[in-house]
């Protein structure tokens, strides 16, 4: 479809240029003349977006990773520093992990867009695989992304994810070895796992430039799957291509920024709040949601090697579409089995999805299974017998022909919502049977996309946790400068530099060697109480009492259906601080009758399991505030959960008001963007 | 891209004492990076995992196979579940052995694998009595 080019540049100095290396010709001739289909709808510009995640994620990954340490022992820590020292290293951080989910969410409507359309039939067979290859790559990518930032969900993600090779026969062993790096997934691991996740995206970026290349070979497909006959079938790309893919890109970072600036956590797991742990396994494991449909699968199939299997299969039967659809119409716009057969498998697709976060019992297993089997029954039966027994509407003489006769389709885009929403929710669902009793909900000055701290609460919690907390949890991650930060407390560096010459800081060695004591500095982190794990588990019954740095985001707990779909638009997020002062609350003195309290245990409504090693921290009348204000268990919880939240988020405020911002910025682009867009489509119409 | 000199090394056999553990009692050590459940079996648990008849298990294996003659209230046992590696709760699940919560594996008092998708029992690491109350794993 891109012929050589009859561009020639006017200046000498552009001549000459191009004379020794075509590439403005090239760009002409690929993006700017290049003859598009006039009757692209919306549903096209996902490549383009595609293309922009790419470049988006690059960009933000190789600054991220001139601050990451890939060691075992330093990776958390770093990430944490990136996001509270870094400038702007939230923001980036922020990017990257939702541009992942971004990323994903776009290449799947991509995908199935080619699914419906027909894209993968002849003469675009290679650009379908070739698409395949880019799929596979992302997922490889992006597991191994998932691992760096080494939190709980990265170390077991990974040690699952790795012993599935060990199902594969003979050579299985020594191949998770090699993954290793050892004789379990350990530092090692990390390491290369970074060096990859570094290198793989370039190799992306290869493939998807033999991609658009196949693609320009054959041209676009269209949504009639006629190919265009003449120059009344199609535009040039620019503007017409150009200026929508240009909204279509603003209106989907309308709903990157969404998420970055609104709900970063919302599509994580909380559990990788807390750094790994070899010895501790979390109760749910879950990858995140771009992978469930295919964990799903894995689990349904209870030999361990048929698992695997079926896994892999899952994604490579792609790759073999363009010869299981063998049906002369392309698209399945007049193709009215096949386009029934395609909705039912997007709905069995995401139930897959919804299930993979769901614990593997009971009628879970047995849907897994229905399910798995309409999945490969749908490639494997529905569309070779559609092929030979489906007959088919009439297709359009043309391309010019379809477009005078035009119908809409908006309601896929709300289905696609709500599927959406149950879909990236569900990966929310699975705690939330072992959390027992909901937390009630509290109002928070932070909460909404224009909370912020109050100053005195702030001010009152740094109090409670020095009086109280700091006997037995640390607060590692924040330094005494951050006293003084904007958005915090609000005390001046000289109230903080007085704050911390107060604490007595291990330092050394000095001259002679020796280690000694001297008064805290701003520079310094908050002492922990005890100097290592042993010595905080002998101290407290064998319970380490844990560091509180991230504890308001780590303790969030998941909502069942249907409150996780409410909370993506009201955006609730407060999971983590309702808890924490729901459980200094609820402390009871009686057991309820028949409940086993083990000895050296607490009886909390709100605790997991309820038996806490914690006593009652909280007690009326045991911190006086200056400012007058009560001094109760409740309001020592109020504060001191405030309190966390900002240890947990120190830029929280900043996060919330450049997301104000970005999106004022972002809708009157779109809105702008979508006028000009209407207007040089004008006479094309 | 194997294993390096040094990991290997850190891989090194270890000693453990045993007499602190006592009967009913168990420990997890960490070797080669792998959590390793060493427990003190009591006679009950003894008895009900030498009388279980081969065809009932999944993965057939004596209690004799899996323990040290002479020290059968010894049982040691990699703490890596079998299907796709969490570790095991001890003293849990219906045969008062071990229970993955991932999945839902459970294995008896000897480590065997008897309900549940894990298609092996608990592996045996390499190891050896130095004397009768400390042994050497690797």
């Amino acid at each position: 479809m891109s012929g050589p080019s009859d561009f020639q540049p006017n200046h000498p100095a552009l001549k000459w240029i191009e004379r020794r290396l075509p590439i403005m010709g090239l760009v002409h001739s690929s993006f700017v003349a290049y003859p598009t289909p006039r009757n692209l709808n919306y549903w096209w510009t996902f490549g383009a977006i595609l293309s922009m995640m790419l470049a988006v994620q690059i960009l933000t990954g190789v600054i991220l990773a001139m601050h990451y340490t890939p060691h075992a022992d330093l990776a958390f820590k770093s990430v944490e520093l990136i996001v509270r020292d870094v400038n702007f290293g939230w923001l980036l951080r922020n990017m990257h992990a939702v541009g992942a989910s971004m990323f994903f969410l776009a290449v799947y409507i991509h995908m199935f867009r080619g699914m419906y359309y027909g894209s993968y039939k002849e003469p675009r067979e290679v650009l379908w695989i070739l698409g395949v290859i880019i799929y596979l790559l992302m997922m490889a990518t992006g597991f191994m992304g998932y691992v760096l930032p080494w939190g709980q969900m990265s170390f077991w993600g990974a040690t699952v994810i790795t012993n599935l090779f060990s199902a594969i026969p003979y050579v299985g062993d020594s191949i998770v070895t090699l993954l290793w790096g050892g004789y379990a997934v350990g530092n090692p691991t990390l390491n290369r796992f970074f060096s990859l996740h570094y290198l793989l995206p370039f190799v992306i970026a290869g493939v998807v430039v033999l991609h658009v290349w196949a693609l320009h070979v054959a041209g676009q497909n269209n949504p009639d799957g006629v190919e265009p006959k003449s120059e009344k079938d199609t535009v040039p790309f620019t503007p017409h291509a150009t200026i929508k893919d240009f909204f279509g890109v603003s209106c989907f970072l309308l709903l990157y920024a969404w998420f970055i600036f609104y709900m970063p956590n919302y599509l994580g797991e909380a559990d990788n709040y807390l750094p790994a742990n070899p010895a501790v396994t979390p109760a749910h494991i879950v990858p995140e949601w771009y992978y469930l449909p295919f964990y799903a699968i894995l689990r349904s199939i209870p030999n361990k090697l048929a698992g695997v299997v079926a896994m892999f299969s899952a994604i490579l039967v792609l790759a073999f579409l363009p010869w299981l659809d063998t049906a002369k119409t392309r698209s399945s716009k007049y193709r009215p089995l096949a386009k029934q057969f395609f909705w039912i498998f997007v709905v069995v697709s995401i139930l897959l999805g919804y299930l993979g976060a769901q614990p593997p019992e009971g009628i879970y297993v047995i849907a897994g299974r229905i399910l798995t089997v309409m999945y490969f029954a749908y490639f494997l039966i529905v569309l070779p017998l559609l092929s030979r027994i489906e007959t088919p509407r009439p297709v359009p003489n043309s391309i010019a022909d379809a477009v005078l006769a035009k119908s809409k389709v908006a309601s896929i885009a709300v289905a696609l919502l709500i599927a959406g929403g149950l879909f990236i929710g569900s990966a929310q669902n699975a705690r939330a049977e072992d959390h027992g009793v909901a937390p009630p909900g509290n109002k928070w000055s932070f909460a909404g996309p224009f909370g912020t701290f109050d100053r005195g609460a702030l001010q009152r919690g740094l109090k409670v946790y020095k009086e109280v907390c700091s006997a037995c949890h640390g607060l590692s991650l924040v330094a005494f400068r951050n006293l003084a930060d904007p958005g915090g407390p609000g005390y001046s560096t000289a109230q903080a530099a007085a704050f911390a010459s107060e604490y007595k800081v291990k330092d050394g060695p000095n001259d002679a060697g020796d280690m000694f004591e001297r008064p805290g500095r701003p520079a310094d982190y908050f002492p922990s109480p005890f100097p290592n794990e042993q010595a905080a588990r002998a101290a407290n019954g064998g319970a380490a009492p844990p560091d509180l740095s991230l504890a308001a985001k780590a303790l969030s707990y998941k909502r069942g259906f249907p409150w996780f779909v409410f909370d993506l638009f009201s955006q609730y997020q407060e999971q983590g601080p309702d808890f924490i002062a729901a459980l200094l609350q609820g402390y009871e003195d009686k057991p309820p009758a028949g409940f086993n309290l083990p000895e050296g245990s607490y009886y909390n409504k709100y605790f997991p399991g309820h038996a806490i090693k914690m006593p009652k921290p909280l007690s009326d009348g045991q911190v006086t505030f200056d400012d007058g204000s009560p001094a109760t268990v409740a309001q020592y919880a109020k504060d001191v959960v405030t309190f966390l939240m900002w240890a947990a988020e120190p830029h929280m405020e900043a996060r919330k008001q450049l997301g104000l911002q970005v999106f004022v910025f972002l809708i009157l682009l779109t809105g702008l963007l979508y006028f000009t867009k209407k207007k040089v489509w004008a006479t094309a119409h | 891209m194997n294993p390096d000199a040094s990991t290997i090394a850190a891989g090194a056999p270890i000693e453990v004492d045993l007499a602190p553990i006592a009967e009913g009692q168990d420990i997890k050590v960490f070797w080669r990076g792998k959590p390793i459940y060493i427990s003190h079996r009591t006679k009950k648990q003894i008895e009900e995992a030498q009388k279980v008849p081969l065809k009932d298990l999944p993965d057939p294996q004596t209690d004799e196979q899996r323990t040290k003659a002479g020290h059968e209230q010894w049982l040691v046992v990699v703490g890596i579940c079998t299907h796709l590696g969490c570790i095991p709760i001890a003293h849990e699940g219906a045969y008062d052995g071990f229970f993955c919560p991932c999945h839902g594996s459970v294995y008896d008092t000897s480590g065997r694998i008897r309900q549940g998708p894990a298609p092996a029992n608990l592996a045996v690491p390499p190891y050896n009595f130095v004397s009768d109350t400390k042994i050497q794993i690797g």
